[in-house]
């Protein structure tokens, strides 16, 4: 048995609890403690699970033999996937009782047993990119507890960089894997939209969402990756395509890889530092046998403008179902209506309301072609511009976040500020294409991430160009605090 | 701008309750929002189709054919409200 649990990745911890060496009770044992130890100050939970952790893990080491690899790891959930008989609550009060009758599609391949270590906090309905939007107050940055680990998967991020889990389910619809992931020096992969279902993750914008691994490495994330994706009956927008094997040609390395840095992305609004990293990881790509060269994405400076369109008008008829009759709060009133208004001024926060004025504004009468529709011409050239770059490059690189962790407090008044750290992110989601944020290095003794994007389907190449980018940047995982 | 009585229409059809203050505050902040998007507006997208599914499905079918499902009983347990096998809704005015 290894010294610490902790100085394992989960695949190596799969490895161990493979051969008999340890238990998956063992395992969920230390993750338990090592909650006990930083929750106070991380706060990456909305609902610890330490007893059903160890009931499941239990459960799994006595299924023995018949399991599969990732079974025994034990795992974050962001909260708003949801979970049989776990409360559920988007990090939203609306939702604050909420026990779901299912357990989201994406978390089957792990059995009935899922050893879940809890319900990771997240911006409420992962509209946002800080977690400071969450009912239950924002999750601290591991590396600096007076910052924040981004959004809107902060807690995933955070419960992974402060080792209360090995690996994380986190969403990405403009970025929400990528960024937090980024900022807390881990890896966050994308998948291809429809690649995982969406059966059981609590839409928030239903044509961009995608559930994505959360990891200390590239290899764990495609062992993720291959326990979550699928196709699914339940979900008429996931992709009937075969899953290939995400490990088989992990090692490959680099030879043959044609890469292409955007330089839109690398401009304006990019601190110089982040800037520097991944231009520093760029050089290093080159030397170790790469082509590196320039890969231009004319129409993604539209991206930003085109998705806070595009995601609050899907978000505003989303978070319609939120009326006080089926589940979750009502306020009560004497009439309908009456109800339907309290309960939701009640129950939303600040964002969420935001949003969903936006995106009522942007679909209603007289407004759709100006707003919607022009978006969704905005989002077709998008994808001709990738459509474009991949013809030559396999894979494109850029930052993931235009700065490194902020401070709680520092851009909660200003929505615009807030949005801004989406830049990078967004065009891979309104193309639907797969993209992962690989730790690079370090701006201010902050981690900064690299993204790498490929078209779409194309996660074991990406999963390849990403396993040989962390090994040139040579950041590996550090646990915080 | 948007006129605080937009904001108050806006509102009413996303049937969501505002107090005054988080009128004034919203109005504010959506002008600013809607000037940064109004950007898309200097592209010449005609003739340009839209994208609504970015792996362009449409129309995914199944058979339908009856299977298991939730119980009513458990469709009602989340309720906040029921009367015997219903949801409860207060008058509909």
């Amino acid at each position: 048995m290894p010294d610490s649990l902790l100085d394992l990745t989960a695949y190596e911890l799969a490895k161990e609890i493979e051969a008999g060496e340890v238990s998956a009770r063992e395992a969920a044992e230390v993750a338990n403690t090592r909650v006990d130890e930083v929750e106070d100050g991380v706060n990456a939970f909305v609902t610890p699970t330490p007893e059903l952790a160890l009931e499941r893990a239990e459960a799994v080491d006595a299924k023995d033999g018949d399991r599969a690899l990732w079974e025994g790891v034990p795992l974050a959930v962001k909260d708003v996937l949801s979970t049989r008989g776990v409360r559920t609550t988007c990090g939203s009060r609306i939702l604050e009782n909420f026990e779901p009758l299912y357990d989201a599609s994406a978390l089957l391949n792990f059995g009935e047993d899922l050893i879940m270590v809890g319900k990771a906090n997240c911006d409420e309905f992962a509209m946002g990119s800080s977690t400071e939007n969450s009912a239950w107050g924002p999750s601290r940055n591991p590396w600096d507890l007076d910052r924040v680990p981004g959004g809107s998967s902060g807690g995933s991020a955070a419960a992974v960089a402060a080792g209360e889990s090995w690996w994380a389910l986190g969403t990405d619809t403009g970025g929400s894997v990528r960024q937090p992931a980024a900022l807390c020096g881990i890896v966050g992969l994308k998948p291809t939209y429809g690649r995982v279902s969406r059966h059981g993750l609590i839409a928030f914008a239903s044509s961009l969402d995608v559930v994505g691994p959360m990891t200390r490495d590239v290899r764990d994330a495609a062992l993720l990756l291959q326990a979550i994706a699928g196709h699914d009956p339940r979900d008429s927008t996931s992709a009937n395509v075969e899953v290939p094997d995400y490990l088989a040609n992990l090692e490959d390395g680099l030879e043959g890889l044609r890469i292409g840095v955007v330089p839109e992305l690398m401009g304006e609004g990019i601190e110089p530092g982040v800037r520097e990293v991944v231009e520093g990881v760029a050089r290093e790509l080159e030397s170790a046998g790469a082509e590196v060269g320039e890969a231009s994405l004319p129409h993604s400076g539209y991206g930003l403008p085109a998705y806070y369109i595009i995601a609050p008008a899907e978000v505003s008829s989303n978070l319609a179902r939120f009326d006080g009759v089926r589940y979750g709060l009502r306020v009560p009133e004497d009439g309908v209506h009456e109800m339907y208004r309290t309960t939701r001024e009640e129950g939303f926060g600040d964002e969420a309301k935001r949003r969903i004025m936006l995106g009522t504004y942007a679909l209603s009468s007289g407004y759709y072609d100006a707003y919607y529709a022009q978006a969704q011409k905005v989002r077709t050239r998008i994808i001709q511009d990738f459509r474009t770059a991949f013809a030559r490059y396999d894979v494109l690189l850029s930052p993931t976040a235009p700065s490194a962790a902020f401070r709680i407090g520092e851009k909660v008044d200003d929505p615009l500020a807030m949005y801004a750290n989406d830049i990078c992110a967004v065009p891979a989601n309104l193309a639907g294409i797969p993209a992962i944020s690989v730790p690079g290095g370090l701006s201010g003794g902050l981690p900064v991430g690299v993204q790498l994007m490929g078209d779409h389907f194309t996660e074991p190449m990406l999963l390849r160009a990403a396993r040989a980018t962390e090994q040139v940047a040579d950041f590996p995982f550090q646990m915080k605090p | 701008m948007i006129s605080e009585e937009q904001v108050r229409h806006v509102a009413n059809l996303a049937r969501l309750g505002l107090t005054d203050d988080e009128i004034e505050k919203m109005g504010g902040q959506l002008d600013a929002i809607l000037d940064s998007i109004e950007k898309i507006q200097e592209l010449d997208l005609s003739g340009v189709p839209p994208t609504a599914n970015p792996l362009d499905l449409s129309n995914v079918l199944r058979p339908d054919e009856p299977r298991p499902e939730f119980s009513q009983e458990q469709a009602l347990s989340p309720a906040p409200e029921r009367v015997d096998d219903l949801f409860a809704v207060p008058r509909i005015d």
